[in-house]
């Protein structure tokens, strides 16, 4: 680790073009390798863990960006967040199991995607080659000051483009309260405090949403959590 | 002092040269190792205070006063037999420890230790590194530890684990966003996010650290995230003995094992560090004025300082944990969501109005924080009339939803005025839990 600190030093001060060219190809590798991971790997928790590897290959770039800012949340909303609540989903929901990747689900979905792949492969080349429709225009935030990215960040957020960011904000919380009114069993959480007094309704024990119950022997093993007992082994990749 | 203009180490201003390298190479490696040290300081400490107030004696075998206890037991871990349950995830059963222990070594490197040091012409930080994105690189690696403990339960293949490690999970993304609003507070009053320039800004002053200038309650707020984040107790529901064995490391053996419980202390350590860094101005204290040979030690004195501060903060973590029983995970659930959070937002908010309106930013913002508070209120006992019918005290609510058939009848022998039957029926369930 300090060895290689130090050879990455050494080689900044002397051959920074050469350095931005080895870090560029090296997490371009691991953005790539992870994306063909995620959808060769059978487990769906090896896929997640591929995931994480090609956005922390997005991180790096972004620092090669020179934005560390945006690295740093990119490894905290989406490696810390995101993938977390996708790790989340699959252990609860037990669907952490092989997939058989021979099985067609679509007629003819193969042909389909490397057709649609090629197609809007091709369509981001073109418009990255005529204008600025996929790159972006170059400061957008205004031009290079010399101050703090986070500064010119937060300042185009909350004046240039406020609306669509609070529109965004709203957006998010229309899908968490709709998550949460979908998941709700109706009129469940209404009759907890029952006229009669009874045993405690389960609803309203805020423990019992958490707690996991026991896999009844023999009994479906769809619900419960599960381990990566259910796979293979020999399994190294 | 005055806020560096840029991000920039004084280090590196004249370029890199080979002692350049040389001091970096050095700092980090110091740093590596001290922090190893410590953690083994740490463990016996831990288990010393402990002991002490559990009226025990605690490791007094190995070493003066049981001193090298964590060695012995260090090396007995590594010479164990490495065990692999049949039904484990062989690759990621193996990275596990790994995604858990490197996050807490490199959370560490942010912590500005001392003041500035001069050797051999070059001017730098006691501290390993300050990247312009400081603190957010802790956020950014808890988020990472998450992940540690998350597939060491997974892939051990069995089901205590697993349970361990979603309890962990939901436990850490829980407190995370507690601790993500305080370190905001600290940022809004600084006005720079890395750690060196928290530390400088508080600098020179007692009323210039943040815990009296974000008025405790931030502090307070970021303390008990940080033990739930660590999972330490009273928030040790991840490995709950008496519910889980081991919760998300029984499976786990040998040096795999003690990869873990090295993680733990380390980020003990690294969050006690940052409290200090955040909050008590880290290396901030007076420093003597000394001439001659001695001036050339001075450096000494913040570092000082700063470990000073650090025990203090490691010795209430293990002063809580010997104090306090464990909470339920409710109650957990509980604090950290409907506690915690809008507690934090609400200061955020007012400390915000402070910033950019003065003290009417500050009245402003409380009032609308207090009544937003008041309505929020209004609007739950409301809601509670509607279903009950009727405003009910603590106490008879509880009765009200107590186990059918434990109700004291009217009638019931021994059962006089209304105050005699509460009382009565909380005893008799008392008595059936």
């Amino acid at each position: 680790m300090t060895a290689l600190a130090t050879v990455l030093l050494w080689a900044t001060a002397t051959h920074p073009t050469l350095v931005d060219a080895g870090t560029f190809s090296v997490s371009a590798a691991l953005v790539i390798a992870g994306a063909i991971g995620v959808i060769v790997a059978r487990n769906p928790v090896h896929s997640a863990l591929m995931l994480i590897m090609t956005l922390f290959g997005v991180a790096v770039l972004f620092l090669l960006l020179q934005d560390p800012f945006l690295a740093v949340v990119q490894v905290i909303v989406y490696a810390g967040a995101i993938v977390v609540m996708f790790l989340f989903v699959i252990m609860f929901l037990g669907v952490d199991r092989e997939e058989n990747l021979g099985a067609e689900k679509l007629r003819g979905q193969r042909p389909t995607s490397v057709i649609l792949a090629a197609a809007s492969l091709a369509g981001l080349l073109i418009l990255g080659f005529v204008g600025h429709w996929t790159l972006g225009a170059p400061h957008v935030a205004g031009p290079d000051t010399g101050a703090p990215n986070v500064n010119l960040l937060g300042q185009s957020l909350f004046t240039t483009y406020l609306f669509p960011f609070e529109a965004t904000a709203a957006l998010l919380i229309i899908a968490v309260v709709g998550a949460v009114a979908l998941a709700r069993r109706p009129g469940g959480e209404q009759k907890v405090v029952d006229a009669a007094p009874g045993p405690l309704a389960p609803e309203l024990d805020p423990a019992s949403r958490f707690v996991v119950t026991p896999p009844a022997p023999g009994g479906n093993e769809d619900a419960e959590p599960s381990g990566p007992g259910n796979q293979n082994g020999g399994d190294g990749s | 002092m005055t806020l560096l203009a840029n991000n920039e180490n004084p280090l590196f201003v004249h370029g890199v040269s080979w002692m350049v390298l040389l001091i970096v190479v050095i700092q980090a490696v110091v740093v590596f190792g001290a922090l190893m040290i410590s953690v083994m300081l740490m463990i016996w400490f831990e288990r010393k205070v402990i002991s002490d107030m559990q009226s025990r004696i605690g490791p007094n075998r190995a070493g003066p006063f049981g001193i090298m206890q964590t060695l012995a037991d260090g090396i007995k871990l590594f010479f164990k037999e490495d065990l692999q349950p049949e039904q484990a995830d062989r690759f990621v059963f193996k990275l596990a420890p790994y995604l858990t222990i490197i996050p807490a070594f490199l959370a560490f490197a942010i912590v500005p230790l001392g003041g500035e040091v001069t050797l051999g012409g070059h001017r730098f930080y006691l501290q390993l590194a300050n990247p312009p994105m400081g603190i957010l690189f802790l956020l950014a690696m808890s988020a990472i530890g998450v992940y540690g403990t998350m597939l060491a339960g997974w892939a051990s293949g069995s089901k205590y684990p697993l349970l361990g490690s979603v309890r962990a999970s939901a436990q850490l993304i829980s407190y995370e966003a507690a601790i993500g609003m305080t370190v905001v507070m600290v940022v809004l009053v600084t006005g720079s996010l890395t750690t060196h320039d928290i530390v400088v800004a508080q600098a020179t002053h007692l009323w210039q650290w943040n815990v009296i200038r974000l008025a405790v309650v931030p502090f307070v707020i970021f303390f008990i995230a940080v033990i739930a984040e660590t999972n330490r107790p009273p928030f040790d529901l991840v490995e709950a003995e008496q519910e889980l064995v081991g919760g998300f490391v029984t499976e786990y053996s040998s040096i795999r094992f003690a990869l873990f419980f090295l993680a733990e202390f380390m980020n003990t350590i690294t969050m006690s560090a940052i409290t200090v860094t955040l909050f008590f101005g880290g290396p901030d204290g007076p420093v003597p004025h000394l001439g001659g040979f001695w001036s050339h030690l001075l450096w000494i004195v913040p570092l000082l300082w700063f470990l000073g501060k650090t025990i203090a903060f490691l010795f209430a973590f293990v002063w809580l944990r010997g104090a306090l029983p464990r909470l339920r995970y409710d109650q957990l659930m509980d604090l950290g969501w409907r506690r915690l959070i809008p507690l934090s937002l609400g200061w955020l908010l007012i400390v915000a109005g402070f910033i950019t309106g003065g003290w009417w930013g500050t009245g402003l913002t409380a009032a609308v924080v207090v009544s937003a508070g008041l309505i929020w209120r209004a609007a739950i006992v409301g809601a509670r009339r509607e279903d009950t019918q009727a405003i009910l005290t603590p106490v008879g609510r509880r009765l009200w939803r107590r186990p059918g058939g434990s109700l004291p009848q009217a009638g019931d022998e021994g059962s006089g005025d209304g105050a005699d039957e509460v009382v009565g029926g909380l005893d008799a369930r008392g008595g059936a839990i």
